[in-house]
């Protein structure tokens, strides 16, 4: 679905999941790991604080996944 | 004695070349080309009754109407089974025979084989839908892709429960069946793996999909002034689930507006994924879809904008298909409406 959506509108797509090896072999671009498989932009564990942290720092980093040129299938730690 | 009618394009009725491809259907009660070869291997086994011939052009350009008329013909010779080709590496003749061929399995509910050479487009086309011999990709190879129908044809014909593809001589239909072997699971993985760790050749048991790759879109410009869309394969939908996606194997996907949304909560969102627990996305959605803080990072300016329209899926047992589907759709959408990226998340 993130290659079909990256190809159709020819824009960049930052793929948040867990499972590293799957989105590269699905062919997802650019890719951010998730935290885990049932809450991958969240730490429930950490507190109302602690999970909004999480989900700001992955998303700050997808921000800069998506405005880094790219030549192959990138993973942004 | 079983019936057999066998399909051919012009060329190999000694019709013509190109000259001659928008040649439409016609009928010979009799042996036509390759049909004399096919006859003889098929002997004692079946008989062909009959050869419908029709120009490759024509099936192409005039495909409804060609396949009618040929299937019509099939049909009054009241055949068995139904052979054609071999088709080889010829692209619109791979095309014509296995449509008709899996348009005569579909609605005469008879066996069809044809062969071809694994690259012809045809393969890719009908291999779930008719039984298709590999061959070699010109008519050099007439003689053994002649042997391996009339095996199979014999086989089907006689009504014997066929084996695996691979034995049996055809291109894997993606058909499993279930049977019990002497061997559990455990120990059949544990073999697989020890095999390729020595380097050696093992056979999966379960193919992985090809998937394509693409190359990367160019980069967001301008931060600032981008419209980013949240996309998400987390089956998070609005409560209720509205427009019924399925909890597995999704053959849809929802938009939502979420323009006068600042936060997912349990009051308004749910996720009705059923591959992973629920728990957590059920007490907060964000934790999934990370909407609260894509809203205050865009009142903050990080970014532009957050898109107003949501798209979800369920992303698991979905076929590769329809995810595929999904994403050319969507794409359409976030295009047409300028946005400037995605983020998409997935459990």
């Amino acid at each position: 679905m993130t290659r079909e959506i990256e190809n159709a509108a020819g824009i960049p797509v930052v793929q948040i999941a867990t499972i590293v090896p799957i989105m590269l072999t699905v062919g997802a671009n650019r890719i951010v790991p998730g935290v885990a498989i049932p809450h991958p932009t969240g730490s429930p564990e950490l507190g109302k604080a602690g999970d909004k942290a999480t989900r700001r720092e992955l998303l700050l980093r997808a921000f800069k996944a998506m405005e880094t040129e790219i030549t192959y299938q990138t993973v942004f730690e | 004695m079983k019936r057999v009618v066998h399909y051919i394009n012009q060329f190999y009725a000694g019709i013509g070349g190109e000259d001659k491809a928008d040649q439409t259907p016609l009928f010979k009660a009799e042996l036509v080309g390759p049909g004399v070869g096919l006859a003889k291997e098929l002997e004692g086994k079946a008989e062909i009754v009959g050869t419908v011939i029709c120009g490759d052009g024509y099936y192409g350009e005039h495909t409804d109407e060609a396949r009618a008329a040929c299937l019509k013909m099939i049909q009054d010779a009241k055949p068995d089974l139904l052979v054609a080709g071999p088709a080889f590496n010829a692209g619109r003749y791979g095309f014509a025979c296995g449509d008709i061929a899996a348009t005569t399995a579909a609605e005469l509910g008879i066996p069809t084989v044809t062969a071809m050479y694994h690259e012809n487009p045809g393969v890719e086309l009908y291999s779930k839908k008719t039984y298709i011999v590999p061959c070699a990709d010109s008519a050099r190879g007439m003689g053994k892709a002649l042997k391996g129908i009339a095996a199979l044809a014999g086989k089907l014909l006689s009504g014997e429960k066929l084996g695996p593809a691979r034995l049996e001589g055809y291109i894997h239909r993606g058909i499993r069946k279930n049977f019990i072997h002497e061997k559990s699971g455990a120990e059949r993985a544990v073999e697989m793996l020890l095999k390729k760790l020595r380097g050696e050749e093992f056979r999966t048991e379960y193919e992985m999909p090809k998937f394509n790759k693409i190359p990367p879109a160019a980069p967001v410009k301008d931060l600032k002034h981008a419209t980013i869309a949240l996309v998400s394969s987390g089956g998070v939908v609005p409560l209720g689930n509205p427009d019924h996606i399925r909890v597995s194997s999704a053959e849809s996907f929802g938009k939502y507006d979420i323009s006068a949304l600042d936060d997912m909560t349990a009051q308004n969102y749910e996720s009705v994924h059923g591959g992973y627990d629920r728990v957590w996305a059920n007490e907060d959605p964000d934790v999934v879809v990370p909407l609260d803080v894509m809203r205050q990072l865009e009142k903050e300016g990080v970014y532009g904008k957050l898109h107003p329209i949501f798209y979800t899926t369920t992303g698991t047992g979905t076929a590769v298909a329809f995810a595929e589907k999904f994403g050319k759709e969507i794409g359409e959408e976030l295009k047409n409406a300028g946005v400037d990226a995605a983020i998409l998340t997935s459990t």
